[in-house]
């Protein structure tokens, strides 16, 4: 593997790090998947004491970093949710954040507050790991959407790959757009009028020389793709429920949508679901959403031992 | 003929080509209001030579300190400063816009965490604090919740 300098490195924004940093954590989470299905043991992180501070309830994230550290023979420390902390108490994250730092060797935060993770590795000479702020950034859902679509088809660059739902508000589809890009994919961004992309990160991806397509008809886009990476489009986004049941309909993929689509092409959601995806879908060779949810627990066990210096 | 608008102070500073229109601002910055004490011209919209129109603001027995140089390198990044004792120009220099300023601008985004208060209404340790993309136009972006600053102008502390 090329030189890849992680050690004591913080992950707050998927923009911190260059494209080769990213395929250098891909080329890693790889080799930790017999281990994070449990097929081979592995105490590379033995003595090794992770914080997880969630000042916000998000279950999936929170139970993959949990097992990631736990099959790399590591152990954890934390709170589910910030009733339960001396935040409570009037607590600055600043103050809290110099506790866990500690008390263990690496920190995992999930705050309410867009900064959050950056004011945290301000505060901490241990590495702190982003896990979402508020609606800000959540690099280690980038990272497992990318390396689900590596380990899926193989590459990521060339593929057609078409956002589906929510690219207004949705907290993940920026960020992800904006990795895409990087690695030179081409994207279709697939939306109601209203809840298309933002002009900054359409503005962003063409800087790095992509072309989006904008669709409005998820019948049209689905054709082409190899890729649909479905969100959810949420009820308070409209003043009108008949509105929404009208839109949430046309972005659903059912088994009549799937017609249209290539025999390959994969689904991907950062779940969780409502009605997005109808659940006769899921046993479909389309369906890679739990496959992908999965893969949160390779990629953040190699984010855990890269940023603790451990390559075994 | 140079025509005499003011009269030349004899200590204080001359703060010259403030982009026109923005010398309310400047003396906004310089916490000057009703108990103003000593004596100050605003002068707004001179033809210029260098740009089209300008401002200026004169300020008698006050000179500026470094905060205050900061804010209105941003507002102003045109701006020269004169500094005057006895009626003579002793030292003059260009506004610099700084690369990155901290604790000058608060920011906007209401759920940024330099904007939150704990349950004892404490904040956190920081000072609110921006990377500066461009000055004209002003870009900041802060550099925890990574938002653009619409306004920085109304968002100086």
């Amino acid at each position: 593997m090329h030189m890849l300098k992680m050690k004591d490195r913080d992950v707050v924004s998927i923009g911190d790090f260059t494209l080769e940093e990213i395929e250098g954590i891909m080329d890693h989470a790889k080799k930790m998947v017999p281990i994070a299905k449990g097929e081979k043991k592995s105490k590379a992180l033995d003595g090794k004491i992770l914080s997880t501070l969630f000042f916000e309830p998000s279950t999936r994230t929170r139970l993959s970093f949990e097992s990631a550290m736990l099959r790399l023979g590591g152990e954890f420390i934390g709170f589910a949710e910030p009733s339960v902390t001396s935040a409570k108490k009037g607590e600055t994250l600043a103050d809290t954040i110099r506790m866990a730092e500690a008390y263990s060797d690496v920190i995992v935060l999930r705050h309410p507050r867009e900064g959050a993770a950056r004011l945290a590795a301000k505060f901490s000479s241990k590495p702190v790991i982003n896990a979402g702020d508020g609606a800000g950034q959540h690099p280690t859902q980038t990272l497992l959407d990318l390396f689900t679509i590596k380990t899926e088809k193989g590459k990521i660059g060339g593929m057609n790959i078409n956002l589906v739902g929510d690219l207004k508000y949705g907290r993940t589809v920026h960020s992800l757009a904006h990795a895409l890009a990087m690695f030179g994919a081409e994207l279709t961004f697939t939306a109601p009028k209203d809840l298309q992309m933002p002009e900054h990160v359409i503005n962003r991806v063409k800087e790095l020389g992509v072309r989006p397509k904008m669709e409005e008809s998820l019948e049209n886009s689905i054709e082409d793709a190899d890729v649909v990476y479905v969100t959810r489009i949420q009820k308070e986004r409209f003043a009108d429920l008949a509105e929404f049941e009208k839109v949430s309909g046309a972005y659903r993929i059912d088994m009549d949508m799937l017609e249209k689509a290539r025999e390959d092409m994969i689904i991907m959601h950062p779940l969780p679901r409502v009605n997005e995806i109808a659940p006769e879908v899921d046993s479909t060779p389309h369906a890679k959403y739990f496959v992908q949810a999965f893969n949160g627990v390779p990629v953040r066990m190699a984010l855990l031992s890269l940023v603790l210096g451990v390559r075994k | 003929m140079r025509e005499f608008r003011v009269q030349p102070i004899r200590n204080g500073t001359v703060i010259d080509h403030i982009d026109s229109g923005k010398a309310l601002k400047v003396i906004k910055i310089m916490g000057i209001d009703e108990n103003v004490t000593s004596v100050v011209s605003v002068i707004m919209h001179v033809p210029s030579s260098k740009k089209e129109y300008k401002d200026i603001v004169k300020v008698e027995d006050r000179e500026l300190n470094p905060k205050e140089l900061e804010k209105i390198a941003l507002l102003a990044p045109n701006a020269t400063i004169n500094i005057i004792r006895d009626y003579d120009v002793v030292k003059k220099t260009k506004v610099k816009p700084p690369e990155r300023v901290a604790g000058i601008v608060r920011c906007a985004n209401p759920n940024c965490i330099t904007n939150a208060k704990t349950s004892m209404d404490t904040t956190e340790p920081v000072e609110p604090e921006f990377v500066v993309e461009s000055t004209k136009p002003l870009k900041l972006r802060c550099i925890y919740c990574d938002r653009e600053l619409e306004n920085p102008e109304e968002n100086l502390i």
